[in-house]
């Protein structure tokens, strides 16, 4: 009998793009996805995302890795903060963004009187937000290999004398690489349609921070076909960036 | 229990779907109104509730674009009151006003800036000033249109930093101290208390934003939404909007 809230929840993911594309002005669309600011918010959202990945991967292995081999009780408490940007709604992450990196936040105030350096309204401040939405993803889910893989692979790698670091690039990264894989699709994915966050805490301005997701909500107000063509091109971006990523998961092989 | 769970997942589905008629007696009047009505409509769906027994007034607060989507789209709707013309005849082209619409207020830009105006912003012209950030409403909602004409009007190009999805957004911009000015609605100001200051400049006259009102032609009880529409035209109506620093038509 699972088919029946298997179906269901097939209906509910599948259902809503299936209104999409019945909706979707076929004639206008090579006009309405190469206008200039389709374009520019293509590039933008495609640039953005690629950096907060790198950056959720670079930050989030060691994260991920620190957690998963910790003992302390300190760490556990640790592992539920970092869950915290996935319950959070997006836009009170970024006001909270703002207020550590806002003109008036300390850290802002700091790097402004410093450095004379402004985050909000810039694209630095894009990929902070969607790293800031990102980055659990990846973590949760190198987290889950770590513990499901166990360290004894490390344990003697370092008995037969190899050194953390090497133990770490050696053994573990590798061991992760799977995980590694699907963590940073999920980022990426999340990445590239963040919103909230973005809109709070960088604004909206077309080739600086209006990103696609965005641009769709812009032209929502006017021209409804024109986002709902943004919205196609979106889909079909995480649908590319799915299957070249993970074309594994797309055939149901482990 | 293998069996009941889809079904009793059936039923709440169907349940949610059709949940608008109320089942205690009360009739529930549907008004859509732009979200700068916020304040003054609160207050006039309290008056109308209480000057009709029974009648439980829903106040749908959106953006006017979403809400003119929503009705064309089929929601329940019984009124609409809409912060911009553009909006309205959206609805009507699709058929679902009954009568004409009618403007039942007018709002004008001002600027928004940190209490005590620290950046002594002293009219539109300054806000080009290059230590200035500036924050201003996407050209796509009824408060861009409006700075776009004032920009025309004026000849003074802006370099916004940010071009928000509402007016609120450029408000809070100002209010969290990101943007030293913004363009708002002279309500928004209002509302805002003594959060923000605000400049007003005379190029304002140039864009002025008619808020027209409308009883719909699928409105679920055609009497009542006629008697809600009535009243915000009417002598009540005015001293509310008023309160709140609307302008008369």
């Amino acid at each position: 009998m699972l088919w029946i809230p298997a179906g269901l929840a097939l209906a509910l993911v599948v259902l809503p793009v299936v209104g999409l594309l019945a909706r979707t002005d076929y004639a206008r669309l090579p006009e309405l996805l190469t206008s200039g600011a389709s374009l520019n918010a293509l590039r933008l959202s495609l640039v953005t995302a690629v950096l907060s990945t790198v950056l959720c991967v670079l930050l989030g292995v060691p994260l991920a890795v620190v957690l998963a081999r910790s003992r302390s009780r300190g760490v556990r408490v640790l592992r539920a903060v970092v869950l915290l940007p996935l319950v959070l709604p997006p836009v009170v992450g970024g006001l909270a963004l703002l207020f550590l990196l806002g003109r008036n936040g300390f850290l802002g105030y700091l790097l402004d009187v410093t450095a004379g350096v402004r985050i909000p309204f810039t694209t630095t401040a894009v990929v902070i937000a969607q790293t800031f939405v990102a980055m659990p993803f990846l973590v949760v889910s190198l987290e889950g290999a770590l513990r499901g893989a166990g360290d004894r692979y490390e344990r003697v790698a370092a008995t037969l004398g190899a050194r953390p670091w090497t133990v770490f690039r050696r053994v573990t990264v590798p061991l992760l690489l799977p995980a590694l894989g699907s963590g940073a699709v999920l980022s990426f994915a999340r990445a590239l349609g963040e919103f909230g966050a973005t809109i709070t805490f960088a604004g909206s301005l077309e080739g600086v921070t209006r990103t696609l997701p965005l641009e769709v909500y812009n032209q929502a107000e006017a021209d409804v076909d024109s986002a709902v063509a943004l919205a196609l091109l979106l889909i079909v971006v995480a649908v590319v960036v799915i299957a070249v990523a993970r074309p594994r998961a797309l055939e149901g092989r482990p | 229990m293998r069996k009941l769970l889809p079904a009793a997942l059936a039923c709440v589905l169907v349940a949610s779907a059709c949940g608008t008629s109320a089942g205690d007696g009360t009739t529930t009047l549907n008004v859509f109104a732009a979200a700068s009505l916020t304040e003054a409509f609160g207050a006039l769906e309290k008056q109308f509730e209480a000057q009709h027994e029974g009648v439980d007034v829903r106040l749908n607060l959106a953006g006017s674009s979403q809400l003119a989507s929503q009705i064309n789209e089929g929601a329940p709707a019984d009124v609409f009151a809409s912060a911009n013309e553009k909006n309205m005849d959206k609805v009507m082209d699709a058929g679902g006003v009954e009568g004409r619409p009618q403007t039942f207020a007018t709002n004008q830009l001002t600027i928004a800036v940190a209490p005590g105006n620290p950046k002594g912003v002293e009219g539109f012209a300054d806000l080009a000033r290059e230590d200035l950030t500036v924050v201003v409403c996407a050209a796509q909602v009824p408060c861009g249109a409006a700075t776009e004409e004032v920009e025309r009007a004026t000849g003074v190009t802006l370099a916004p930093a940010s071009e928000e999805q509402d007016v609120k957004a450029v408000l809070n911009k100002v209010r969290l101290g990101e943007a030293d000015a913004g363009l708002v609605y002279v309500t928004d100001v209002t509302s805002a208390g003594d959060k923000v200051d605000s400049v007003d400049f005379p190029e304002s006259e140039r864009a002025i934003n008619e808020y027209p009102i409308a009883a719909l032609s699928s409105a679920g009880e055609p009497e009542l939404a006629r008697q809600f529409r009535d009243l915000v035209l009417g002598e009540v109506g005015r001293k509310e909007l008023t309160r709140v620093g609307f302008g008369a038509p």
